[in-house]
């Protein structure tokens, strides 16, 4: 076939039809990522979508003056592609369950890094016309990179949280200085030289604000920064498609840039929350609350425990994130087993926000075999609770406070929690007296209908498993 | 101002692309159950690696005669770099994606 144009090839032609390819890909992977039967073909087809993506750019990618990647360079782009890709599945493939959310966030700060990399490159490249959109990536990929990372670090708890109300303030003046330089750099007449370090200075304060924005946010707020980093890292990598006019880029950037950002959204609404007030608000552990009468703590035996649950008709596991830190997921399906082979209902009632990432609970029980259909949404599960027999909570806390409902003062006040305090028994297994990740009081602990089983929870769940077998 | 307005001129195609993008990427992600967070996030976070393909056009098309050019050589390796991240996003992403989704599907049978 002769070329339709002009100085188009038909080369170029099926490129840009493979990336229209790679976009309708992403779009139909993230729809059948969002169903429970179809979610790994989904993954499937998106991963399907980048492959062709890159593999059409290699081979028939043309630059302004018309010529091909060389063997040289491709040789290049392939052994770093193999190496990055050898390490990055190496790693997914070990990571414990557990870690995921950490991992997830170290990813995205790849992604960022990669993003602001390619802006900085570019912004000295005499063809690329769009400075705008090189800065913005610039700025929104090192901002995600060096956030995810503080996000990582904390996650995996290497990073403690650190607030102050004044970091708000500096956060704010940060932000207007960032936003200062970028119109500086664009709009001020200056020789180049001066402007290219004005462009570092621009990626050192972009990465400053990355750190000192998530620095103060609280560990429970953990999974919507990240669901926002990831937002960031879309629109951060669309910035770059613009510069290079490419088509998969921009569609597959700003798709996911808009779904992090409803999903975010959605996080926000499960916690009864603003993005803002997560955002500048952070948990303040200063929050006391009212001093309610605060009654006792009643413990309980190993053994009653196991009495209690094993001669009930129907039992309710609420699981948090002391049943994912103390690997507890497989010793607690072998207990639910234990009770199922005595006729006990049993069903996990799951908190969209528990753990350290909105459905990390599930994930984590898929991991130990729990049946699909056994976890319950915490809508779901709530009117059923009055009429269950034992609640047994394994390392949750903050989704189960009832203050959410009743302290209008609790930092936590009108989110939507786990009605545990509606059931006839609550045992609640616990490490210790400390509070949870929003350190507030939780009145359920002294209810009458409660009685507290102290231990690690892999401990306390395979003693009441030895119980359970000895009755 | 004037770049902004020459800039959406210029990109007019791409704009409205966009913005119908933005409603797309609203409309799947919605009813999505909880159960899904995680992995749909992984999935996406995957997707946004779609930087990897700016890493190929620029390393492909960098200058392999002229390295001794102390710019065009550390551009290179800023270059390889950002190839080396975006992979490390793409491939780990779909991997540990493919990972937590494979335990959906033992339990569904």
């Amino acid at each position: 076939m002769e070329p339709l144009f002009e100085n188009i090839t038909n080369g170029d032609i099926i490129l840009e039809f493979s990336y229209l390819l790679s976009a309708i890909f992403f779009v139909v992977g993230l729809k059948l990522l969002s169903h429970p039967e179809t979610a790994r073909r989904g993954n499937l087809w998106a991963a399907g979508g980048m492959l062709l993506a890159m593999v059409t750019t290699m081979v028939l990618h043309r630059d302004g003056g018309g010529s091909k990647i060389q063997t040289g360079n491709l040789a290049i782009i392939l052994a770093a592609i193999a190496l990055g890709g050898v390490v990055g599945a190496i790693i997914a493939r070990r990571i414990k369950m557990t870690a995921m959310p950490q991992l997830v966030s170290f990813f995205n700060a790849t992604g960022g890094a990669a993003s602001a990399l390619v802006a900085l490159i570019e912004f000295s490249n005499p063809d690329n016309q769009s400075a705008l959109v090189t800065l913005l990536g610039l700025v929104i990929g090192s901002i995600a990179f060096s956030g995810s990372m503080i996000a990582y670090g904390k996650l995996d708890g290497k990073v403690k949280d650190i607030f102050a109300r004044w970091m708000t303030y500096v956060n704010l003046l940060i932000l207007a200085g960032i936003l200062f330089l970028l119109f500086y750099v664009l709009f001020g007449q200056m020789p180049p030289e001066t402007k290219q370090i004005l462009v570092y200075l621009l990626l050192a304060v972009s990465l400053v604000y990355g750190v000192s924005f998530v620095m103060p946010i609280g560990g429970a707020d953990m999974p919507v920064v990240i669901s926002l980093l990831n937002s960031l890292t879309g629109i951060a990598a669309a910035m770059a498609g613009f510069i290079y006019q490419n088509q998969a880029m921009i569609l597959g950037g700003i798709f996911v840039g808009a779904a992090g950002m409803i999903l975010t959204l959605l996080m926000c609404k499960a916690m009864n929350r603003s993005l803002i007030n997560v955002i500048v608000g952070a948990f303040g552990g200063g929050a006391a609350g009212v001093d309610k009468e605060k009654g006792t703590v009643k413990e309980v035996s190993v053994n009653d425990a196991a009495v209690m649950l094993y001669y009930s008709s129907k039992v309710v596991i609420v699981p948090g994130y002391g049943l994912a830190v103390a690997q507890a997921q497989h010793v607690c399906n072998e207990m639910v087993k234990l009770l199922e082979a005595n006729g006990v209902e049993v069903k996990f009632a799951i908190h969209p926000v528990a753990g350290r990432m909105p459905g990390h609970m599930n994930v984590l029980l898929a991991e130990a075999d729990v049946s699909y259909d056994k976890l319950v949404e915490m809508d779901e599960i709530n009117p059923q609770l009055p009429d269950t027999d034992v609640v047994l909570v394994i390392g949750a806390n903050d989704v189960v406070n009832p203050a959410a409902e009743d302290d209008p003062s609790s930092p936590i006040y009108g989110m939507p929690i786990i009605r545990t305090h509606t059931a006839k028994n609550i045992i609640v297994m616990k490490r210790g007296m400390g509070k949870g990740y929003a350190a507030i009081e939780n009145y359920l602990f002294f209810d009458d209908k409660t009685r507290m089983l102290f231990g690690n929870a892999k401990d306390s769940l395979q003693k009441l498993v030895t119980e359970i077998k000895n009755l | 101002m004037e770049s902004i307005l020459h800039f959406f001129y210029t990109n007019k195609e791409a704009i409205f692309i966009i913005a119908l993008t933005i409603f797309l990427g609203l409309e799947v992600i919605s009813n999505v159950p909880s159960v899904l967070h995680t992995p749909l996030m992984s999935g996406a976070n995957a997707i946004s690696g779609v930087i990897i393909i700016g890493g190929i056009i620029l390393v492909g098309h960098a200058d392999l005669s002229n390295l001794s050019d102390g710019g065009h050589l550390a551009n290179l390796i800023l270059g390889i770099f950002a190839l080396l991240f975006g992979t490390l996003n793409v491939i780990g992403g779909f991997v540990v994606t493919d990972r937590m989704l494979e335990m959906f599907k033992k339990k569904k049978k």
